[in-house]
């Protein structure tokens, strides 16, 4: 079957893989009701969390990083550098966050009678989904994108594709390119699995016990909820599970910060560029493109929605998340995969800004082994010609280098102006509708977390017009 | 010869150049969609002969014999010295702090 014929057959694929009809949530002409979609499949948090504590996901330790807290504020002015902490998901069976989005997937497809789960991921994903599968004896595919066109491929992804067989998944490995989705629809097809998508509510619900337990944990710890929590962002669910878990366990505001790996100038798609990179996911080229436009993922309404909940997003090199990386080992007697750790880079930045009384939490951490340890990402770098040396880290030109900070004080992070990003996640939404309706124009709002005028503005710079 | 059900991978085009989607960068679009797969065998044959695999999930895949007993091979690559001055800086300036450069 050619390309095009299957990719127009998506929806109803779609619909059928994944047991939600997308349709009933539309409204108006670009918006739909985002909330309802969550709520409808009907897990109460409690539900949530006891599927979650009998099958190995969830209740993590929050850990207090007093040494590097220490560090950072020999570099911070008198009285700032706040207390760092970082929520241990590496210790979720599986080795990462993933695990709790993996949960309520395959809960949820046992339950719906489904024989088997897919899922197309490269990252840690793959292995949650696959050891959740394990555990309710389901069937379970996981598809990757791994080799580049001379067979070469990432270490990183070549480590989850050896956690996922390890848990008995079938592992569909393939070259680069955004074909894999049609890899993946004439799977579903094939095999009438339940398509355990990233972006589905039951993903996103899953994440919400995390928002909640570094509340908690906080609490517990300090007596106090924390001024600010550090999430990194690729496809938008970390970010969107997390803060709405916290929305639940608190009324305080307590900001939301997302970063990513700066991957700029690297093309996802090309084949040339794959191995140019040492992060697979966690990144810019994820990050920037999902943020802007959520619906451009494997089902027809992703229910991870970023924009809604962040506060500020900000953006490290690839070498400061491997220094940082060391930094957690040789301080901390912690050793983890260096893409959960992009978050801490952003937090040792952010928390010297901070005063030292207050809290930042950094929430996850992965699990890390040959392939996937910032000692073979480096060296696998190495071997593809990136020069690797301690220098400005400002300076670093992905692709073509990996510079290590030469000092603690050359660690920064780079802001992304989000109402930037808000305007073009507008523009995106309204790029082929003239005329909005009020329904839209409240909806465009919601999502942008933003005000009506900041809306009309940014609408009229666009020649859209809107209802009323 | 590799024995009918020995664990075995195999190598199949998905996509030739000339099917694949449209806009891709010009690099990809040169070459084809390909897919590895690893199941077992379902009848005698050689390395570099098409043929039919059984994989965990139970699907029966063709493609080309490329391996028997595939191994992971990834290791944690050769040593990257920078990692013991990421600990020289680190522990240096914990404990002394940084002087201006």
């Amino acid at each position: 079957m050619s390309y095009e014929a299957l990719i127009s057959r998506k929806n109803e694929i779609m619909k059928k893989s994944v047991g939600i009809d997308y349709s009933l949530y539309e409204k108006g002409l670009i918006a739909f009701d985002y909330e309802r979609l969550l709520s409808d499949p009907g897990y109460t948090t409690a539900q949530i969390k006891t599927i979650q504590s009998d099958s190995g996901v969830g209740n993590t330790p929050l850990k207090e990083l007093k040494n590097i807290s220490r560090l950072a504020r020999k570099f911070s002015l008198p009285g700032y550098g706040a207390r760092i902490f970082i929520k241990d998901e590496a210790l979720n069976d599986s080795g990462s966050f993933k695990a709790r989005r993996a949960s309520i997937s395959c809960y949820h497809a046992k339950n719906m009678g489904y024989e088997g789960v897919i899922a197309a991921t490269s990252g840690n994903y793959g292995a949650a989904v696959a050891s959740q599968a394990a555990k309710y004896g389901l069937k379970c595919i996981i598809i990757q994108e791994c080799f580049d066109s001379k067979g070469i491929g990432q270490p990183e992804i070549i480590e989850k594709a050896r956690a996922c067989e390890a848990y008995g998944a079938e592992v569909i490995q393939l070259s680069v390119g955004p074909e894999l989705f049609y890899t993946f629809l004439k799977l579903l097809e094939e095999t009438n699995y339940f398509n355990a998508s990233l972006y589905t509510p039951f993903s996103v619900l899953g994440i919400e016990t995390l928002g909640i337990e570094l509340v908690e944990d906080s609490l517990r710890i300090t007596g106090k909820t924390p001024d600010m929590v550090v999430i990194t962002n690729a496809g938008g669910g970390n970010v969107t599970g997390t803060a709405r878990g916290i929305q639940k366990a608190t009324n305080k505001k307590i900001q939301i910060v997302g970063a990513s790996v700066n991957l700029k100038g690297l093309h996802m798609a090309s084949d040339h560029d794959f191995n140019k990179k040492s992060f697979t996911t966690g990144h810019t080229g994820f990050g920037i493109p999902f943020i802007t436009n959520p619906d451009r993922s494997d089902v027809p309404r992703s229910a991870a929605r970023p924009l809604r909940y962040l506060d500020r997003y900000v953006t490290v090199n690839q070498g400061q998340v491997f220094f940082v990386t060391e930094m957690l080992t040789i301080l901390e007697g912690i050793e983890r995969g260096p893409a959960g750790n992009t978050s801490l880079a952003a937090a040792f930045s952010l928390a010297q800004k901070m005063k030292e009384d207050q809290i930042v939490i950094v929430q996850e951490t992965e699990y890390t082994g040959a392939g996937k340890h910032h000692q073979a990402q480096m060296d696998f770098a190495r071997q593809n010609g990136i020069d690797i040396y301690f220098g400005d880290p400002r300076s670093e030109i992905p692709g073509k280098s990996i510079i290590l900070p030469r000092k603690i004080s050359d660690i920064f992070t780079e802001e992304i102006p989000l109402a930037a990003i808000k305007e073009s996640f507008i523009r995106n939404a309204v790029k082929d509708t003239p005329e909005i309706t009020q329904i839209d124009l409240n909806y465009l709002v919601e999502e942008t977390n933003s005000d009506i005028e900041f809306v009309k503005n940014i609408l009229i710079k666009y020649n859209t017009a809107w209802e009323g | 010869m590799v024995n009918k059900n020995a664990w075995v991978q195999i190598h199949k085009i998905i996509l030739k150049p000339e099917e694949r989607a449209q806009n891709l960068p010009e690099d990809t679009k040169k070459v084809p969609l390909e897919m590895w797969v690893k199941g077992y065998l379902l009848a005698d044959a050689c390395i570099n002969d098409i043929v039919s695999i059984k994989t965990t999930t139970g699907r029966i895949e063709t493609g080309v014999l490329i391996h028997e007993n595939p191994a992971y091979m990834h290791t944690y690559g050769n040593f990257v010295p920078e990692i013991l001055k990421i600990d020289q800086i680190v522990k240096s300036a914990f404990s002394n702090g940084e002087a201006d450069e």
